[in-house]
């Protein structure tokens, strides 16, 4: 499988130039780069929800044109219907998708026990913990089986700890059905704890600077992983290519206007 | 499009925005278990004692309304006796009291009371459901198509800017004197105030939420029904209190317009007969039946906005 996409001009500033790169049938990529730099872009490229200005994106050799079944997306704030119980939640999609109705309640009662939540199918989502609405979020992502899962910063909510466990848990996931996964996060260490590759972007806009093979051995304990010796090696000189555009992004941030320097405030810049 | 006139969205009072701030440790996940039986343990105490303050607070509280009623309605009925202030015009309390008793034994000049409250609630109600269908309707559709809105903008903005009230004179000439001219007065006014509070709902819905349905495959149809219509809820569940008070509104200023039965019409007799008490008597039976319509209306939010997080109380206060 190939995604190749170039892409410049979103309207008068420049999002992402000349972006290219491709992810194996399988692979879990991670995409690293600075703050607002366009990452979030780059996947709503992929899922076909927006559409480049040049250039193209191919998932299957087949040309993205809006929104396929293939794709799956785990959003970086809560998405999960707050008006619908933990299980209406996780048979959403196959409920959309016109699964009968009992047929997809057995299926989600399934992913719920796969992601440790048997027992809270009544729950709503406010009841539960951000871990556990992430878990309820990554179940109805991945009852579709997407064949592509994109993950827009998907934990960063979360605190030091329940990422690790959530990471643990998204690979044992991924092991369930091995989409190729595209995984945006500005955390360096979960990138290389998780993925096979590790793609640095630039300061926006965003081209691809360097790609990292992370040929650290399957299955891993992403938790554990880090204190190897292999992984400080590798740590040490991707952060030696991602550290400059940081401190790009940063100054940037410090000389323009004030309100750019909250993350947000510059992703949303970048995206008009 | 925006409203700048008379009638403008009301923000829910829990916006799902704030369901996002309320996580809870997994532990603390389960709904509140029933409290442990007093016994030694001092926990048990303590909570019995918490208990025992909220029940003579909410006793204080109920006590001290009494009170105010009991003082208020008492003065009015010794200012009046005395002629410190002039009955003519105040009424006194017992004088309403006797009005009523009369109205329920002997019925009205124009009929049965039940009959006069049964026309006005009818109309009150009828209006009320076909205004809030119209609005909840229209509001959703306009709000998810954005070109239909942009169109209609401006005829929406100028309906609205006219004095919805003058419209009863008008619709007395289009249907005469039955029911139906107050049935069509109640439901433009509710109308208004509905359909402003779900097309803003439907606007406001979060954008992430209807990418993520859009990507686990809702079509258009399905996101309105998944996603729009309960996103929009908590807004017209709070219009909704606003909008039967106009129901109320519509149905008796119609009456007081031209009619031959129904509540307003026995206020505007009174009037025109110079007998405050019955003002009163009619006023207060439009009170009760609108304050036992909000308490449905409450219990409706409730029973459609479950899945909100309440503010957070401590357990046990349900018996």
């Amino acid at each position: 499988m190939t995604k190749s996409f170039t892409t410049p001009q979103g309207g008068n500033h420049d999002v992402l130039r000349d972006i290219n790169f491709s992810v194996e049938a399988g692979e879990f990529t991670a995409v690293v780069g600075p703050t607002g730099c366009g990452k979030s872009t780059t996947l709503s490229l992929i899922s076909g929800m927006e559409r480049p200005d040049t250039g193209e994106v191919l998932v299957d050799g087949q040309l993205v044109d809006g929104l396929t079944k293939d794709v799956g997306f785990v959003f970086q704030a809560d998405a999960v219907f707050p008006w619908k119980t933990v299980i209406a939640n996780v048979a959403a999609g196959p409920r959309f998708r016109g699964t009968p109705r009992k047929e997809a309640l057995a299926e989600a009662a399934d992913w719920l026990g796969r992601v440790g939540l048997t027992g809270f199918e009544r729950y709503h989502p406010h009841q539960l913990s951000g871990g556990m609405r992430k878990r309820v979020a990554l179940a109805q992502t991945m009852i579709n089986r997407p064949r592509v899962l994109l993950m827009d910063e998907p934990f960063s909510g979360l605190d030091v700890q329940t990422r690790q466990i959530m990471s643990d848990e998204l690979l044992s996931l991924w092991d369930v059905t091995r989409p190729s996964v595209v995984f945006v996060t500005h955390d360096l260490e979960e990138a290389i704890s998780l993925a096979d590759k590790v793609v640095v972007l630039t300061a926006g806009p965003a081209t691809v600077k360097e790609s990292f093979d992370i040929d650290l051995p399957r299955p891993r304990n992403p938790r554990e992983i880090r204190h190897t010796a292999e992984f400080v090696k590798l740590h040490e000189r991707i952060w030696e290519s991602l550290r400059d555009e940081v401190q790009l992004a940063y100054r940037r941030t410090v000389s323009v206007t004030p309100e750019a320097v909250t993350p947000e405030a510059a992703t949303a810049k970048t995206r008009d | 499009m925006t409203t700048d006139s008379s009638t403008t969205p009301t923000a829910p009072a829990g916006t799902p925005a704030a369901a996002e701030t309320a996580p809870a440790a997994p532990g603390d996940a389960a709904p509140d278990t029933q409290e442990a039986s007093p016994g030694n343990d001092p926990r048990a105490a303590r909570a019995a004692q918490v208990r025992r303050q909220r029940i003579r607070r909410r006793v204080l509280v109920n006590a001290v309304r009494v009170a105010l009623l009991a003082i208020f309605i008492g003065l009015w009925q010794v200012m009046a006796s005395t002629g410190a202030v002039d009955e003519f015009y105040t009424g006194k309390p017992s004088g309403i009291c006797s009005k009523l008793w009369d109205w329920i034994r002997h019925g009205t000049s124009q009929g049965p009371l039940w009959d006069q409250v049964w026309v006005t609630l009818q109309e009150t109600l009828l209006g009320f459901a076909v205004g809030v269908v119209l609005g909840v309707v229209l509001g959703i559709v306009l709000g998810r198509l954005r070109f239909l809105s942009d169109v209609l903008a401006p005829f929406i903005k100028t309906l609205n800017s006219i004095p919805r009230i003058l419209l009863g004179s008008v619709f007395s000439i289009w249907f005469g004197l039955g029911i139906s001219s107050k049935v069509t007065l109640a439901a433009v006014l509710v109308f208004f105030g509905v359909f402003f509070n779900a097309f803003q709902g439907a606007r406001e819905v979060d954008r992430n939420l209807l990418a993520n349905a859009r990507i686990l495959g809702a079509g258009n149809t399905r996101v309105t029904l998944h996603v729009v219509v309960p996103s929009a809820l908590s807004w017209i569940t709070t219009s909704l209190h606003v909008a039967f008070g106009f129901a109320i509104t519509g149905a008796i200023v119609g009456e007081l317009l031209g009619a031959q039965q129904g509540l307003g019409l026995l206020i505007f007799q009174a009037q025109a007969n110079f007998d405050p008490n019955g003002v009163y008597a009619g006023l207060v039976i439009t009170a009760v039946f609108a304050l036992a319509a909000e308490g449905l209306i409450t219990l409706l939010e409730k029973r459609l906005l479950r899945w909100q997080p309440r503010p957070q109380k401590s357990s046990g206060t349900t018996v």
